[in-house]
Order: C-alpha cells, then sequence, then structure tokens
C-alpha cells in the first residue's frame, strides 16, 4: 500500500462543511493507496460541479473540463494512454443531465475506467435545482411545485446499456465504498458507481439519515450475473429499501481496446513513432 | 489547351465510377486536371454533374463553358446545353431525343446490354469520349480491381467497344505527370494530418466533412491512427481535446451545424491550453441549409465562436495542395501554441480533385514542443507564467513523481481554481501574449498575384483562389491593371502586404462566396480599411473566373 499521503492536494477545499463529497474523496485516496497507484498513473477526470472539484482535491492528474463532458475525455485518455488508470467522478447531474447521451454511449464502448457519480439528487453548485435523479413531487429552488418528470434509474439503464460493472455505495459507509471503488478499478471494462450522498445545503429530503435508514447491503447469496433480476434490483429505491453492493458484474465482455484493430496491440499512442516520410507511400497512393 | 467536360445525370447512374475513372486516365495520359461535383442530398434521383476540366498546363478551378456533355439523362442537355461551345458535342443514349444538332446519339445501352452489364453503359461512353480527343492506352488498370472478375470484364469491354462508336476528332498527347498528384481538399487534409504524425481523429459524420475521417479511417490500421466515431461533435471534439490532452497528436472536423455544437469546447482548449486542430468543411447554412452545396460563411462565426477570449488562429485553405501544407502546419502551430486552431475548407475543394506536383515530405518536420521535465525538481507548473506565454507541456504519467492537472476554470499556476484579480490577470495576459509570438515567429501573408502598379485589388480567401487567379489574369489580358490577394491565414490578420497594395490600388474589392462580406469585415475591424465594392455569391455554387469578370464590369 502507497502513503496516503502521496495524494494530498496543496488547493484549499471549497465544500460545504458535512458535504458527502469529503468522505468520498477519503474512499478514492484510500482505495488507490491500497491498490497501489502512483499519483502520475492516477488520472482524475471530471465535469463541473461541486464533485467535479475532486481532481483538485486530490495529487493526480487531472482534467477538470466542461460541465457534462467529463466522458469523452475520459474515453480518449484512456484509449491513447491505456496504462493511466482513468476515475471519473462527477455529480448526477453532470452525468446523468448534461452528460446523458455520452453516459449511454460510454457504455457501448466499454473502456477500461471508473465512474464514481456522487448522487445527491440535486444541483449543489447552481443552488439547488431537480436533478436527473431528484424524486418526482419534490419541491426544489427551481421547481417550486414539485419536480414533474419521473427520475431516472441509472443503474438499470446502465445494465440495460450492456454495462458489466454496475455498483450503488454511499458516502455515509466509506468502508463500503473503499471496498466497491477497488473492485471496479479491478473490473475488465467500465464500471459504474452511483454513490448516494447527502447534500447539506440543498436536499433537505435525501439527508444522510434518510439514506441510512433505506439503505441496505446486498447479501453473499445475492446472484449478480442474472441481467434480468439486476434490473429489477437497480429500480428498488425508495421508503422500501436501497441496495448497496454490486447489482450486476458480468466478466470476460471484450473492452474497446480488445477489438480496436488498432488499440489491440496493447500499443501506447502516446509512445508512437512516426515522420513525416513514413507517409510517402500514402502520398503514393495519389498518383 | 484545355477541354471542359460535363457527364450529368441522376444520382445511381454509375457517374461516381465513371467520372473518377476518367479523371484517372486523363491524368495518366500527362493531362493537369480539375474536377468538380455537383450533386443533390439525396441518393437516388434528381440531377447531379461533374465537371471535367482537363489540359497540358496546371488548371486551378472550373469554368462554365463546355466542350462535351455526356448526358446520362435527357434534363442533363436541357440544363446544360446552353453553356456547350458550337463546335462541341453531347453525347447521350439514342433513347434520349432531343432536338440539337450539337447532339451524338450512340447506342450506349444497347451495347452495354449486349456486353451483359447495362449498368457499364456509362464505360461504353467513356470509350467514346476517350476517342473522340485521341486519348490511347492501357485504360483497363484503371477500372477498380476490387470489382468481381467478370464485372470487371464487361466493364474493359464495354469500354473497348465505346472506342468503336465514334471518330477521332483531335489527337492528344500529354506531359509526363508521374511526379504529380490527383487529389481532392479532403483527402489532402486527411493526407496531411497522417503525414504529420496525427494520432487521434474524433468526429461525427456530416457532410462534406465526412470524407476527411473515412480517409483517415481506411489508413487507421496500416499506420496506427485511432478514428472515433463520436456520438455526437460535442464529445467529438471533448475527446479530441482529451487525447491531445494526454499526448496524441488529436484532430477533430465537421461542417458549419457540427462545429457549431462544438463551439463550448473552443474554450476549453483555449484555456486548459490543449493543441486541437478542427476542420471546417463549409456547406451552406444557416441550420441544415444546402447539405451539399458549397459556401464560405463560417468566417465570422469562427472568428469568434465560444465565450470568453483566448488565442485562436484560424486559418483557410486554397486547394488540395495547400490543404495538405496547411493541415501539416497547423498541428504544429497547434502544439507550439497549445491553443486552437481552426481550419477552414468548403465543399468546393472537398469534392474538387486537382493535379498538383507531389507533396515532397523531405523537408516537412514534425515540431511536438513537448517537456521532457528535464531539470524540474519541484511541483510542476502547469501553467506557467512565462515571457512567451507558453508554459513547458509535460505528458500524464510521463514523469515520475510528477503530475499534469489542467482545468476550465480560471486557474493559478498549478493549475487550481482561482478567482484571485493579479492571476487572472496574468493567466489572460499569458495566454493572449501566445498570439504576439505567433505574428512574429509563424503567420503567414496572403498570396498575391498580378501587377505592382495597380487600380483594383481584388480580395479573397479559400476556395476562391483558382477562380480569382484565373480572374486577374483574364482581366490584365483585357487591359485592366488588377492585382489580387488570396488569403490563407485570416485570424490574426496578416496586413503587410493588405496595406502596401492598399495605398497603390484605388478600389479595393472583396469577391467572397457569403452574403455579408465576412472577410471585408474583418478586415475593416482589424484595420480600418472599407472596401470599395463587394462580390458576393451565396447561392452555394462556387463563383468562377469568368463570373468574377462579368460581375466586375456589371456590378463595380
Amino acid at each position: 500500500m502507497l502513503d496516503l499521503k502521496l495524494y494530498n492536494s496543496k488547493d484549499e477545499n471549497t465544500w460545504c462543511p458535512g458535504c458527502g463529497n469529503f468522505s468520498i474523496l477519503e474512499g478514492i485516496k484510500e482505495a488507490v493507496a491500497e491498490l497501489n497507484i502512483k499519483p502520475e498513473k492516477l488520472m482524475m477526470v471530471s465535469g463541473i460541479g461541486q464533485a467535479a472539484k475532486t481532481p483538485h482535491y486530490i495529487r493526480a492528474n487531472g482534467f477538470n473540463g466542461l460541465h457534462g463532458r467529463a466522458l469523452p475525455p475520459a474515453q480518449a485518455i484512456k484509449m491513447v494512454n491505456p496504462e493511466l488508470k482513468v476515475i471519473v467522478t462527477s455529480g448526477d447531474g453532470d452525468a446523468y443531465g448534461e452528460g446523458g447521451n455520452h453516459f449511454i454511449h460510454n457504455i457501448r464502448r466499454n473502456l477500461d475506467i471508473v465512474q464514481l457519480v456522487h448522487d445527491n439528487q440535486i444541483y449543489g453548485l447552481t443552488k439547488g435545482q431537480g436533478s436527473p435523479t431528484t424524486a418526482r413531487g419534490q419541491k426544489t429552488s427551481m421547481q417550486f411545485d414539485g419536480v414533474i418528470s419521473e427520475p431516472l434509474s441509472p443503474l438499470a439503464l446502465a445494465i440495460a446499456a450492456g454495462a458489466t460493472f454496475v455498483a450503488r455505495s454511499f458516502s455515509g459507509d466509506k468502508e463500503h465504498l473503499k471496498r466497491m471503488i477497488k473492485a471496479a478499478v479491478n473490473h475488465k471494462g467500465y464500471a459504474l458507481i452511483d454513490i448516494m450522498q447527502p447534500c447539506v445545503s440543498f436536499n433537505k429530503i435525501n439527508t444522510f439519515k434518510w439514506y441510512k435508514d433505506r439503505v441496505y447491503q446486498l447479501d453473499e447469496n445475492y446472484n449478480t450475473n442474472d441481467k434480468g433480476a439486476a434490473i429489477i434490483k437497480a429500480m428498488e429505491f425508495g421508503d422500501d429499501g436501497i441496495p448497496l453492493g454490486i447489482l450486476y458484474k458480468e466478466e470476460g465482455k471484450p473492452t474497446f481496446h480488445d477489438l480496436h484493430a488498432v488499440l489491440n496491440s496493447g500499443n501506447v499512442m502516446v509512445d508512437r513513432k512516426w515522420v513525416p516520410i513514413d507517409g510517402e507511400k500514402f502520398v503514393e497512393e495519389f498518383i | 489547351m484545355k477541354f471542359n467536360l460535363l457527364i450529368g445525370g441522376k444520382a445511381g447512374q454509375g457517374m461516381d465510377t465513371v467520372c473518377v475513372f476518367l479523371e484517372k486516365v486523363l491524368k495518366k495520359s500527362g493531362f493537369y486536371v480539375f474536377s468538380n461535383k455537383d450533386y443533390m442530398s439525396r441518393v437516388r434521383g434528381g440531377h447531379n454533374f461533374t465537371q471535367i476540366r482537363f489540359g497540358d498546363e496546371p488548371i486551378y478551378s472550373h469554368i462554365e463553358k463546355l466542350d462535351l456533355i455526356l448526358a446520362l439523362d435527357r434534363e442533363t442537355i436541357e440544363i446544360h446545353s446552353d453553356k456547350l461551345n458550337d463546335k462541341g458535342i453531347i453525347i447521350a443514349d439514342g433513347a434520349i431525343k432531343y432536338e440539337d444538332s450539337r447532339l451524338i446519339s450512340l447506342p450506349l445501352q444497347k451495347v452495354a446490354k449486349d456486353v451483359g452489364l447495362p449498368m457499364a453503359f456509362t464505360f461504353v461512353a467513356a470509350g467514346s469520349i476517350l476517342k473522340h480527343f485521341g486519348i490511347k492506352g492501357q485504360f483497363e488498370d484503371f477500372i477498380s480491381k476490387k470489382l468481381p472478375e467478370a464485372t470487371r470484364n464487361k466493364n474493359i469491354e464495354s469500354l473497348k467497344k465505346g472506342e468503336e462508336l465514334l471518330e477521332e476528332k483531335f489527337a492528344l498527347t500529354g506531359k509526363d505527370l508521374s511526379k504529380h498528384l490527383i487529389i481532392n481538399g479532403n483527402d489532402a487534409i486527411g493526407l496531411g494530418a497522417l503525414v504529420g504524425g496525427l494520432s487521434f481523429y474524433s468526429a461525427y459524420p456530416m457532410t462534406p466533412a465526412t470524407s476527411v475521417m473515412t480517409y483517415l479511417s481506411k489508413k487507421s490500421v496500416e499506420t496506427g491512427i485511432v478514428v472515433e466515431q463520436a456520438e455526437d461533435e460535442i464529445s467529438a471534439i471533448n475527446m479530441a481535446i482529451g487525447a491531445s490532452y494526454a499526448g496524441a497528436r488529436s484532430m477533430t472536423g465537421s461542417s458549419g451545424g457540427g462545429v457549431a455544437l462544438m463551439v463550448e469546447a473552443f474554450g476549453l482548449a483555449g484555456i486548459t491550453e490543449t493543441p486541437l486542430v478542427v476542420i471546417d468543411s463549409q456547406r451552406p447554412g444557416p441550420a441544415t441549409g444546402f447539405p451539399t452545396r458549397t459556401e464560405q460563411s463560417d468566417l465570422s462565426f469562427l472568428l469568434t465562436a465560444a465565450q470568453g477570449e483566448f488565442p485562436r488562429i484560424v486559418l483557410s485553405v486554397r486547394n488540395a495542395e495547400d490543404a495538405f501544407y496547411q493541415t501539416f502546419r497547423a498541428l504544429n502551430i497547434a502544439d507550439k501554441y497549445q491553443t486552437l486552431v481552426v481550419l477552414l475548407t468548403d465543399q468546393y475543394l472537398a469534392d474538387s480533385n486537382i493535379t498538383i506536383p507531389k507533396f515532397s515530405l523531405e523537408e516537412l518536420k514534425i515540431e511536438r514542443h513537448i517537456w521532457d521535465g528535464k531539470g524540474l525538481d519541484e511541483e510542476y507548473k502547469r501553467y506557467k507564467v512565462t515571457e512567451s506565454g507558453i508554459s513547458p507541456r509535460l505528458i500524464p504519467g510521463k514523469i515520475e513523481g510528477q503530475v499534469v492537472l489542467v482545468d476550465s476554470d480560471e486557474h493559478t499556476e498549478y493549475a487550481h481554481i482561482t478567482e484571485e484579480i493579479e492571476v487572472r490577470n496574468d493567466q489572460m495576459e499569458k495566454r493572449m501574449r501566445k498570439l504576439d509570438l505567433f505574428i512574429k515567429e509563424d503567420q503567414q501573408e496572403p498570396e498575391y498575384f498580378g501587377e505592382e502598379d495597380i487600380d483594383i485589388l481584388l480580395v479573397g480567401w479559400g476556395s476562391t483562389y483558382g477562380a480569382i487567379r484565373e480572374a486577374t489574369e483574364i482581366l490584365s489580358s483585357l487591359g485592366l491593371k488588377v492585382g489580387a490577394l488570396s488569403f490563407g491565414d485570416i485570424c490574426p490578420l496578416p496586413d503587410k502586404l493588405l496595406r502596401k497594395y492598399k495605398a497603390i490600388a484605388k478600389k479595393v474589392i472583396n469577391i467572397e462566396q457569403n452574403f455579408t462580406g465576412q472577410l471585408g469585415k474583418f478586415i475593416t475591424q482589424e484595420t480600418g480599411f472599407l472596401m470599395n465594392d463587394s462580390i458576393l455569391k451565396y447561392d452555394g455554387r462556387q463563383i468562377t473566373s469568368n463570373e468574377i469578370v462579368t460581375r466586375l464590369y456589371k456590378e463595380v
């Protein structure tokens, strides 16, 4: 295990006191330290939002891009340099709202990356508007009469789209979260962890206690390999309970790199050697 | 000696195949070729045509006047016969009835049917055309070898049968053009990028930019270039930026609509200081506009697109030769200045084949400007404030113990989010300073043609190069004192030659394929010079030298 101090950032943290992001950040640091991933081999990618500031608070390579656009650069970084362990870390608005299209197509590509969604069921940075996972009827700073749209079930969507590692965790259970992150990093292919997280400033419904009263861990007998059952389980969310753990896992599905005619060689694109004269034969084709 | 052919018909009649064949044969027979396509946005039917101009000296553009029409349908004759020279001929199948003394009816369909491949009637016609010009040789090599052998043989037989249908009217012999290429603008961009060490191209299909992606995809396995079709253009550009950040030379491309979707990420490349080349193969807008036609109407948009201010370099390409070298250059510039370079082309260039001297690769040098981190003994500052404005760039994961953080927020030298006044000013000024260095070390003046002592200065950019060049020659031969500046680099605006010739000329006229005279407006903005007149065209069809001359006399 590497020294946790290696990952300490000098940047001043601007999250609200009591925010679930703190324990998610600690969970990430502990997981990568235990996995012996050096900061220079760790690649944190985010969009915009409170959760998307995570790359600033962990000493690692970081790409803090545009709102909703964490996945496209993350996938491209992995394509051109598979030696980097890529972890996408953003909120529910960034991942499922603004970035919804990328979320779907990223699953289809199946690059070997991890996506952590800090899901507090609300927009934080823009101060309390409904997110794609806000419950129907919940009043917000924008939906004064309550949200009308059906909340998205991101995990069911991910399983249906073909994701091979789909899990849920809770910021209030750091040990569970760390275990999930380690399993996700070790999984070959795209891995999604939807992390339930209270927003102390803007979500007065889904509080720490609200989650604490509802979450439960899937037991050892749960079959992670039954796709149909997993989709139903993934949609279980509310007063009857919120299951935590790996809801669906499939081994052996080829990744983007496995199937790619250029990348399956294992070559790191960044090290590609090329001089203009190498293109001579391609010029000749136009004679 | 120059001839101008038009081959017209409906989509799906096999026009493309026979045109590609004729262009190849003409070029291999030693003639300079310039061909352009005019096609509708549909897979079947409609009226499409290709013009093939060929001759014994370089040709830079198309013209209207025709010497031969191959009409695959009656409509082609109806639409184009008024442009045919009196001594020109129309070749059509016997089944097409039309009153015109220049029409030569040939049994194209019947011959092809007898050969056993009705679709090959275009090759029967091709044989007749080659015979008409007295062009001889082993043409079967130019019939695609990808065809099944039986089909290929029937095409060859049709070609030979076609030769028997017409008498020789000319006896043309070409030059040695074995050191010349025939290439279109989009292939030249793809080839320029390939030669320039491009490693990553992500895009979403959109006419007329798609063929850049198709070309690179075809060469992907052989060269090791990753080509990814993204789910949308927003993803395409964000992928390209990610790949570039990670150290791969990257590029994306689209037409105006797709580029419009990319806009927010222009600023991302700007503020994260990530090298990025974006190709805009323009077509007429707004919105869906004319999907398969040409225009130069994205310039104003691209000069300012995206919120905020950041150093951007906007270049345009003038023809396929320029497209190759400018793409190569754009990749080097993007790496040197760690910012966005936009390369403007258009449908006209995308679909025009031109014979040009072979690209010489010996003198080309890939310049990555990537730092090896030597002497770095403290925490790396991705955005170190330097005199040139360029901060030494490390590649993530390549230097032991060092991490590379980039950020779309305003940031400190370490890339952390800040709202400090001083840091903002330092970073803003640092980024914008890069353009001063670009102007000093890399900016290219426009190309000038014409006399030194002039009354009229024509000003254009990009694909109007060929037409303006020929128009200048025609106008000079008519006794006018005319010169022309064809801009490649546009932003920042190179103004030395402009100032020089503006001082000599009595009138400055901008010629552009748009409604509002976008280059003219930019010149006014940057220099205070007003255009005395404009020749503008926005009907989706490329301007010709003849049209420039006529409109100059009529309107100016």
